[in-house]
């Protein structure tokens, strides 16, 4: 780098004011790399000007929205500041009438849900960590819940974006209601991109109402092959769930399912899933397990946590194979969605478990199916490909980026295949 | 087009797969939307993606402009050939590779009709949820391309929600395979922007669709109200009961008068007829249909008439289906628009189209999808009265910069197409198309598949972009920062 850093902190210090451009610390690396600054712009166009002086500059730039996805992803190539997002944290209009709501990518979901809750509807999407998580960040990594299995991913929820290029360009697409097919989708585009392309710096999102009622029961099995079968059966109902999870471990397994609706729906759905479940325990549903993605994070042992998705009739075979990785010794734990997606963690000591990934892809039939580490042992992250096979589109997604982003500014190294 | 590359275009697909001849190439002209009309120079009919490919592959060498084609009944011109291009039609891939019930899915290829793959599925409880009105003759390769909606998507998404994988013949003639069967793979989230890409990125030549089970009760009312506007006033009651209809559809006198000359389906005849179905668990679908009913008789309906049985329910689509197509009944001619507005807006933007329309001097019948504010203006008009066709294109544009004045779109369903792309520039600004067309030089440089559709003026792939500047929304004041 020829530019002096006074310079550039002065460069930025003047979009954004002095008091946003901050010397990054120890807790603002990203995966072991630590950037110098921490710049927070105040606006969308703040964000573009951001852009563009950095990739003038020639500097690498990391989006953070709460920080609590950071540590997914490889590491970055370089990095130089991290875009702290923090302050763009506002819902700009909730169209209750329409429902629809435009808010700002640095909002946290919580605050989102709460400001659409005063009119009785929500986001219906619940991620991990609202709390801290922001809009912007559930974007970029596509998170998603327990929900999905009636209201979708943020693919579907998703209606409109604007984005702020590297070279600077501010660039809506969608728009504000729910039915347009003027142009291409870039959101679905940037949803998912782990902010290799651009920031999003704003999102307009379809709302669904808030239910009356909502009953929930959770069936217990001891094996995981049952609960398979419960969970296939009932995907051939006309039942409609809003919750449908499966959570396995080699200590037992559970189906948690959600009905929510008027209440004489809920009890009649409720009552064929008791009947299906036969000689299967049901019993009401502890509220913690609709939480049990966020339980699946913390512990001490080393432990892989991955994102896993295959079809709804390998979920069992998915257990037999992850317990088969781990052994003898580890442990795995499992929490699915009726839709095949889900998370998987893997426990064993650290030096198995780069093979213990290898070995449960491989067991993941080819096309129908994938595997994405989350997180893992630092020590062990260099060992391990973290996001797979990318497939026979790479080259394609390779062009994207370089149209997009072709200096390589915004989290280089970080995506598929070194995106 | 040379003698020598027609020669090698017929070694792929066989002597029967090429058409050169004049009359029968006139066929290809246009397709729904047909008073745009160019006659390509070749028609090919592969039966394979490999001949699909072979093809592009020789397209890509030659630069040679394509057009892909279902059974032609886009109404945005989206599949009008291009002047020494060649059309590809995709007719005889219609296969349906796999039916995997158990898992929800089924595998076509793209030049099966949409009804088709809910009649495989039927037997066994299942259907595939997107059903624009064409659904009997339409193809999936051609609602992949226009992102299809239909009466239905209100509640069950558009096609892109039900598409979890394509294999794509892009413009450079490669194969590649995106998304996939279970969904969720790492990587851009490229099959989502295929889907209603218009046939400007590649040809899909394998679709992996979603199939749902289907819903434990389905009811549908028709409510007669005697304005348009407290039809648009139930419409809101409902959704701001917390009420997801699977469909809210609404009719003016107009296309209820259209709809009787064509099909017979016995409508109410009123200003204002809602057409609300409710499907789900039957607890659900009696207690929110007793709740919608109220709510229409509060907003004045003076006719509720519940579909007694499932042949009194298909006659209410079939009405509904057919409004189109019977306009011919009332009027020689009519252009279709497909605009969406804010569902809050339906009031206020339905006086002005009245109001555009009287100014005119021609009638508007609005037939539309109430339930998302997609609306159907059909402009009437007579070819043969001098100056009346242009009068009615300049209504029709009128009505489409209301929609985006109002905070909507020029298009909910139809596509952009040949038709609305001068109008662009009236929704999106010159930083919003240039960013979208950096998508189009990555899958497609040379401009090959579809070229001169959506974009008013194509970007030269490789040139730089500009800096920010205002957005025609914002300077209009209708989108604000804050």
């Amino acid at each position: 780098m020829t530019t002096p850093n006074a310079v550039l902190t002065a460069d930025f210090a003047a979009i954004v004011g002095a008091a946003y451009v901050t010397s990054a610390g120890p807790t603002d690396a990203v995966l072991g790399c630590r950037p110098r600054w921490v710049v927070a712009p105040g606006s969308p166009e703040e964000v573009a000007a951001v852009l563009r002086a950095a990739t003038a500059a020639g500097l690498r730039i990391a989006p953070r929205g709460g920080g609590t996805k950071q540590s997914w992803g490889n590491p970055p190539t370089a990095l130089d500041a991290i875009l702290a997002l923090h302050r763009l944290d506002r819902v700009l209009e909730h169209a209750w009438g329409d429902m629809t709501a435009t808010v700002e990518a640095g909002c946290s979901v919580l605050h989102l849900q709460q400001t659409l809750a005063a009119h009785g509807q929500r986001l219906a999407l619940d991620p991990l960590w609202p709390q801290q998580a922001t809009v912007g960040g559930i974007l970029s990594t596509n998170d998603s819940g327990t929900l999905r299995i009636r209201f979708g991913t943020l693919r579907d929820a998703v209606i409109g974006m604007l984005v702020a290029l590297p070279d600077g360009t501010l660039a809506r697409s969608g728009g504000k209601v729910v039915k347009n097919v003027a142009g291409y989708d870039l959101p679905k585009l940037l949803t998912g991109a782990f902010g290799t392309l651009g920031v999003i710096v704003e999102a307009t999102f379809r709302l669904y109402s808030l239910p009356d009622q909502m009953v929930a029961c959770s069936i217990q099995a001891a094996t995981v092959a049952p609960l398979q079968a419960l969970l296939l059966r009932l995907l051939d109902t006309a039942i409609t769930p809003t919750g449908l999870q499966l959570r396995a471990a080699a200590e037992g397994a559970a189906l948690d399912v959600r009905f929510e609706g008027t209440a004489a729906a809920c009890a009649a759905q409720l009552d064929t899933v008791r009947r299906l479940a036969g000689d299967l325990p049901c019993s009401a549903a502890d509220p913690a397990v609709w939480t049990a993605h966020e339980a699946i994070w913390p512990g001490a042992e080393p432990a892989v946590i991955a994102r896993v998705s295959v079809l709804p009739t390998d979920l069992a075979r998915l257990c037999t194979a992850a317990a088969a990785c781990v052994a003898p010794g580890g442990a795995w734990q499992l929490v699915a969605q009726g839709t095949g997606g889900g998370l998987l963690r893997l426990a064993a000591p650290a030096d198995r478990l780069p093979a213990a990934v290898h070995q449960l892809r491989a067991a993941i039939p080819a096309g129908d199916g994938s595997l994405v580490v989350l997180d893992c042992p630092p020590a062990i992250r260099p060992q391990i490909d973290i996001w797979g096979p990318p497939g026979d589109a790479l080259p394609l997604m390779q062009r994207i980026k370089a149209q997009f982003d072709p200096t390589g500014t915004l989290n280089p190294g970080r995506f598929v295949g070194g995106l | 087009m040379q003698a020598q590359l027609l020669h090698e275009l017929r070694a792929i697909v066989g002597a029967d797969g090429l058409i050169t001849r004049p009359e029968q190439l006139q066929t290809y002209e246009c397709d729904g939307l047909t008073n745009f009309r160019v006659v390509p120079a070749a028609v090919l009919l592969p039966a394979t993606a490999a001949q699909v490919q072979a093809i592009v592959r020789v397209c890509h060498r030659e630069h040679i402009p394509f057009v892909a084609r279902g059974s032609g009944t886009g109404l945005s011109g989206g599949a009008l050939p291009v002047t020494g291009g060649i059309v590809i039609s995709l007719t005889r891939l219609n296969r349906i590779l796999e039916v995997d019930l158990i898992n929800g899915r089924v595998t076509v290829e793209p030049g099966v009709i949409n009804a088709h793959v809910t009649a495989a599925v039927a037997a066994a409880g299942y259907f595939y949820a997107p059903d624009p009105s064409s659904q009997s003759v339409c193809t999936i390769g051609g609602n992949v391309a226009e992102n299809s909606g239909g009466a239905h998507c209100l509640k069950y998404g558009f096609t892109v929600t039900h598409v979890l994988g394509l294999d794509v013949v892009l413009p450079d003639g490669t194969l590649v395979h995106l998304g996939s069967k279970a969904g969720d793979g790492p990587g851009y989230d490229l099959a989502g922007v295929f889907v209603g890409s218009e046939g400007t990125l590649g040809i899909a030549t394998r679709v992996i669709l979603r199939v749902v089970k289907q819903p434990q009760t389905v009811q549908t009312l028709l409510a007669a109200f005697p304005s348009p506007d407290a039809a648009g006033a139930a419409v809101s009651a409902i959704i701001a009961a917390g009420i997801l209809p699977a469909a809210v559809e609404m009719m003016d006198r107009l296309s209820i008068q259209a709809a009787e000359a064509a099909v017979h389906p016995g409508y109410p005849v009123c200003d204002g007829l809602l057409l609300v179905e409710l499907d789900g668990p039957s607890a659900e679908v009696e207690a929110r249909m007793a709740q919608v009913q109220a709510i229409c008789r509060d907003c004045g309906a003076w006719e509720l008439r519940l579909a007694q049985s499932a042949e009194e329910r298909l006659l209410v689509w079939k009405g509904r289906k057919a409004a189109f197509a019977a306009m011919g009944r009332i009027s020689p001619n009519y252009i279709v628009q497909d605009g969406v507005i804010p569902r809050t807006a339906l009031p206020r933007v339905l006086h002005e189209i009245a109001a555009l329309g009287a100014a005119a001097g021609l009638r508007v019948a609005n037939v539309f999808h109430a339930g998302d504010g997609n609306l159907h203006p059909l402009v009437l008009y007579d070819r043969r009265v001098p100056g009346q066709e242009h009068t009615a294109e300049t209504l029709a544009f009128a009505i489409l910069q209301l929609c985006v004045q109002a905070g909507g779109s020029i298009t909910g369903e139809h596509g952009v197409g040949m038709e609305k792309k001068a109008f662009m520039p009236v929704m999106f600004a010159e930083p919003d198309l240039e960013t979208m067309q950096r998508v189009r030089c990555a899958f497609d440089p040379l401009h090959l598949a579809n070229p001169d559709k959506i974009f008013p003026r194509p970007r030269l792939c490789g040139e730089s972009a500009g800096p920010y500047r205002p957005h025609p929304l914002e300077t209009a004041g209708v989108a604000e920062r804050f």
